[in-house]
């Protein structure tokens, strides 16, 4: 039961092949064995959403995932988004409208982000700050933060054809 | 037509202008580096068992089966490390009379709160670490718990700490005299019983910390997540002996602090030890169910308090009582006490009575320390003087609004001093009531109320003024006995190429320190802002300074920041006047180049001064020696603290059949004197205001008879998440403090001062119609229910 279990699976582009306790969770094997520490734990219960990836297209909570479970997926975290550049907007209207303070919650609302402004339309700022209710910020009172995802939305719906050719391009 | 030049139109003109963070982009790229994320080499971690019962003997503690499971490299217990730490106690001199029991990284005998760290085992991993903690059986004997702070100070109760004689931290009054007389002659008298529940920092990263002695050279590095690493590379070296040259205290990126990072904790002080013992470094990071039952709480008080006033509402006097929880001992080192000592001292200060009477009793029981929190003591003595004065409204028939008119000390009467010894320099209370009520229309919201009251809907209008302490002197702690310093110091330097680096004491916590600092530097200096560098956090290469509390990083950091790139700055004008054979008083910064002061003509540029005083000193003039780095400090004098001053309002929708509250606006008018960087300072305020809220409606410390913390994980104790929140509009009015030259306050604490207060005003008023009164936060919708006779 607690001899290692060999997993494969694809992160940020990259294919992975390791051996995992089969206690170990997603959050640990991508935070520890693969050094992206970009995802941060702050709960471990599934409830704060700072550990927040993509696993197959969808955003999952891996401290809530065995990293076992993950055995032949896709997953994405933030250093992914970042080095794809398909995040540069919303991580630049972050920074321009300071919708962060220590960061610590940031990758995930940024996953968070990141999955809402892939569906159309513009979401109102309730639809927005609903859409957070699974991320904790400590710092910010979150009025950036829905601030930021809503200017985002405002320019990526002003400007579709532009953000596509773009996307081809990158 | 142009408009007038602002100041904000000069070359380098940074104050006042809302620049974004250079360093928040490494954090958004997922770049950022805490404690958490720092691995060493052969580096170890700590887990600690604790213990299950709120007060209990320790019987035996039996280590045999735990050391032989895998992975295992030390288990330590009180014994073993009170062997290498000196134990402290956290009291403060100027706080007469008061006592506390001293304290060890484990304790050796009993325990005094559940969940207290009994035993330290380090392993390779976490995981194994936790498995051997498993195996470890202590023997407890139970004693009876002391939790109610009137059980606790009841003759009879069991003591905490029987060396001490009872459970009785400190006590202290004020009394002005003529408190009796006027409360039996006002024609309004309003009282009540004020509780204010325990809620805690819950900061997104938990408290993390990797020391890593190094026998070879009796030598200490500490990676800790903490606001304050002078005061901790202090505290290392004088508990564990090791010479202060010798520790090295780096706060990296740190996730969240708001005051819940700069005590001394019990594990912390062990994992020191537990390097010391092994010459490895070890890592420990509370998880989230440890961080509840061992980073400090906040509040826990019971106040009992009225107000007099005369009949047409002017404020005659107060009379207060504050009972205070603060676990089984003062925190380290900054006390237990200062919260409760700024509850009393901060009651009415908005207001110019000068009859006042306060108790404060700060008492020992079986919890968790409770200790400095953002906004020490503010939004305690906020919410129980701005209740006071809405009762008063309504006693005297008056508006909320103009009963405070009526009694907010007058902007023109600085300088002047509260009841209580607090002095004020300048405070803007009648500009930021009218501003107010204008920023949220409130005569339009007051007819909206009653037009919607016809149609089944509460609202409830809430407002609150506040008084904050900023920049504090040496007063605050350094009188005390405590090796906490007032003073900050910054390492400024020209380098090679032209680009500036500085290196201040002040830290970083996200809220913008670095930032700032780069304004004021580049403007004082005359420098592009991009090719400022500020480093914060690292004992080793910044100056020994209070760094980052008690919202003194923009008040002190920033006018040491100004005053040593003045300084700086005179140096590159007396190389330049050498270079160029002119006075150099005749000449100026712009840009990055030396400009003739009078014509703004360029005349050289930085990077060139630069490089010759590095790479061509034989060209300057004989006797010229280029002093193009420098140090300097800056302690406040002058007022002890620099007040700041502020209105906040509160907009609600209470559904009378459920106690759910709806919160539809918030409003903050607030005066932090010079506004270095707006945005960043809203951010503050909001931040702020949603932790107050947080108090007001949801964060609640839940005990057991026994002591037992009861909802001690994220899915129990509830947060405020942004679905919750509301938006929230901020204004400002800027009365500059004359102590500097930078004329800044701070403005951490405002925000979170005053939210509670506006919001169970808010509530009270939804109440009104049903003769509804709710004197506790959080205010929950049972609570509500019951204020309401629903249930």
């Amino acid at each position: 039961m607690t001899a290692p279990v060999n997993i494969q699976m694809t992160v940020n582009g990259e294919a992975v092949s390791c051996a995992v306790a089969p206690r170990e969770t997603l959050a640990d094997f991508l935070r520890q064995g693969l050094e992206l520490t970009g995802t941060h734990t702050g709960c471990e219960m599934g409830v704060c959403g700072a550990c927040l990836v993509v696993l197959d297209g969808q955003v999952v909570h891996s401290c809530l995932t065995f990293a076992v479970q993950a055995d032949g997926s896709v997953i994405e975290t933030i250093e992914g988004l970042n080095d794809r550049s398909v995040i540069a907007d919303i991580q630049e209207a972050f920074h321009a409208r300071n919708a962060l303070q220590c960061g610590f919650c940031t990758s995930g609302v940024l996953m968070t982000a990141h999955s809402l402004l892939s569906q159309p339309g513009v979401p109102s700022r309730e639809q927005i700050r609903d859409a957070l209710s699974g991320n904790y910020c400590r710092c910010t009172g979150y009025e950036a933060i829905v601030d930021a995802i809503e200017s985002v939305a405002r320019d990526r719906a002003a400007a579709p054809a532009a953000r596509q050719i773009e996307e081809a391009g990158a | 037509m142009n408009a007038p030049l602002s100041p904000l139109d000069r070359p380098n003109s940074y104050i006042g202008r809302s620049v974004p963070r250079p360093n928040a982009k490494r954090l958004l790229a997922g770049r950022g580096r805490y404690v958490t994320d720092i691995v060493l080499p052969r580096m170890l971690h700590a887990a600690f068992v604790r213990s299950p019962y709120a007060h209990a003997r320790i019987v035996s503690i039996d280590l045999d089966a735990a050391r032989k499971m895998p992975g295992v490299r030390l288990i330590a217990t009180g014994e073993d490390l009170a062997r290498l730490c000196t134990p402290w106690v956290g009291t403060l001199d100027h706080f007469k009379g008061m006592k506390s029991p001293p304290q060890l990284p484990l304790p050796v005998d009993k325990v005094v709160w559940s969940g207290q760290a009994v035993v330290a085992i380090v392993a390779d991993t976490r995981a194994l670490a936790e498995d051997a903690a498993e195996a470890i059986m202590i023997e407890f004997d139970e004693l009876p718990a002391v939790v109610d702070i009137d059980a606790a100070r009841e003759p009879g109760s069991p003591v905490i700490s029987p060396e001490l004689g009872d459970n009785i931290c400190f006590r202290t009054t004020l009394d002005t005299g003529g408190v009796d007389e006027i409360f039996a002659s006002a024609a309004h008298v309003v009282e009540g019983e004020f509780h204010f529940g325990r809620h805690t920092a819950v900061t997104m990263e938990p408290r993390a910390i990797i020391a890593d002695y190094d026998a070879s050279e009796s030598r200490l590095t500490v990676h800790h997540a903490t606001q304050t690493p002078y005061q901790f590379q202090d505290l290392y070296a004088r508990h564990y002996g090791i010479p202060e040259a010798s520790v090295r205290v780096i706060a990296p990126d740190i996730g969240g602090s708001f005051g819940m990072k700069l005590h001394v904790y019990h594990e912390d002080m062990a994992v020191v030890g537990l390097s010391m013992m092994l010459g490895r470094p070890v890592k420990y990071v509370a998880d989230r169910m440890e961080s509840f039952v061992s980073d400090i709480h906040a509040r826990d008080h019971r106040v009992r308090a009225r107000m007099a006033a005369d009949a047409d509402g002017t404020i005659l006097a107060m009379d207060v009582e504050d009972v205070t929880g603060i676990g089984a001992f003062s925190a380290y080192p900054r006390t237990s006490v200062v919260e409760g000592n700024q509850v009393f001292r901060l009651m009415g200060a908005p207001y110019g009575f000068q009859t006042y009477r306060a108790d404060l009793q700060v008492v020992f029981q079986n919890k968790v320390q409770m200790s400095q929190y953002r906004a020490v003591g503010h939004p305690i003595a906020c919410t129980v003087t701005e209740r006071l004065v809405d009762m008063v409204a309504a006693k005297a028939s008056c508006d909320v609004f103009d009963v405070r008119a009526r009694n907010l000390i007058p902007d023109d009467a600085y300088p002047c001093a509260s009841p209580t010894g607090y002095r004020f320099e300048a405070l803007s209370h009648h500009a930021c009531l009218a501003r107010l009520r204008t920023m949220m229309d409130y005569d339009r919201l007051r007819a909206e109320q009653a037009e919607l009251r016809t149609r089944g809907i509460h609202r409830g209008i809430g407002i609150a003024a506040f008084v904050e302490i900023t920049n504090p002197g040496p007063a605050f702690y350094g009188v005390g006995g405590a090796r906490i310093s007032a003073q900050d110091g910054a390492f400024l330097k020209i380098m090679p190429s032209g680009d500036v680096h500085c290196a201040i004491s002040v830290t970083e916590l996200g809220q913008g320190t670095e930032t700032i600092i780069s304004q004021i530097v580049a403007e004082h200096l005359g420098v592009d802002r991009a090719r400022v560098k500020v480093t914060t956090g690292d004992t080793e290469n910044t100056p020994s300074g209070g760094a980052t509390w008690a919202c003194r990083g923009a008040g002190i950091g920033g006018e040491t920041a100004l005053q040593t790139a003045k300084k700086l700055k005179e140096n590159v004008l007396s190389v330049a006047g050498a270079i160029l054979q002119e006075q150099p008083n005749r000449l100026d910064i712009r840009n990055g180049w030396i400009i003739d002061a009078a014509t703004a003509q360029q005349r050289i540029e930085l990077a060139e001064i630069a490089r010759i005083a590095y790479f061509r000193s034989d060209t300057l003039p004989p006797g010229t020696q280029a002093q193009l780095s420098i140090a300097h400090h800056y302690a406040p004098q002058g007022y002890p603290f620099a007040f700041t001053n502020g209105m906040q309002a509160s907009h609600i929708e209470l559904d009378v059949e459920t106690g759910f509250v709806r919160i539809l606006k918030h409003w903050v008018v607030e005066d932090c004197g010079r506004v270095i960087n707006p945005m960043l300072v809203d951010e503050q305020i909001r931040g702020g205001v949603v932790q107050g809220l947080g108090a007001a409606f949801f964060e609640e410390c839940l005990y057991g008879d026994g002591g037992q913390l009861i909802n001690g994980s994220l899915a129990d104790y509830l947060v405020p998440m942004a679905v919750e929140m509301p938006d929230i509009a901020i204004a400002h009015v800027e009365t500059l403090t004359m102590d500097t030259q930078l004329g800044a306050k701070g403005v951490g604490e405002a925000g979170t001062a005053a939210a509670s207060a506006a919001a169970l005003n808010a509530v009270n008023d939804a109440m009104a119609p049903f003769g509804g009164v709710l004197a506790q936060v959080p205010m929950t919708p049972v609570r509500i229910l019951k204020a309401l006779g629903r249930i």
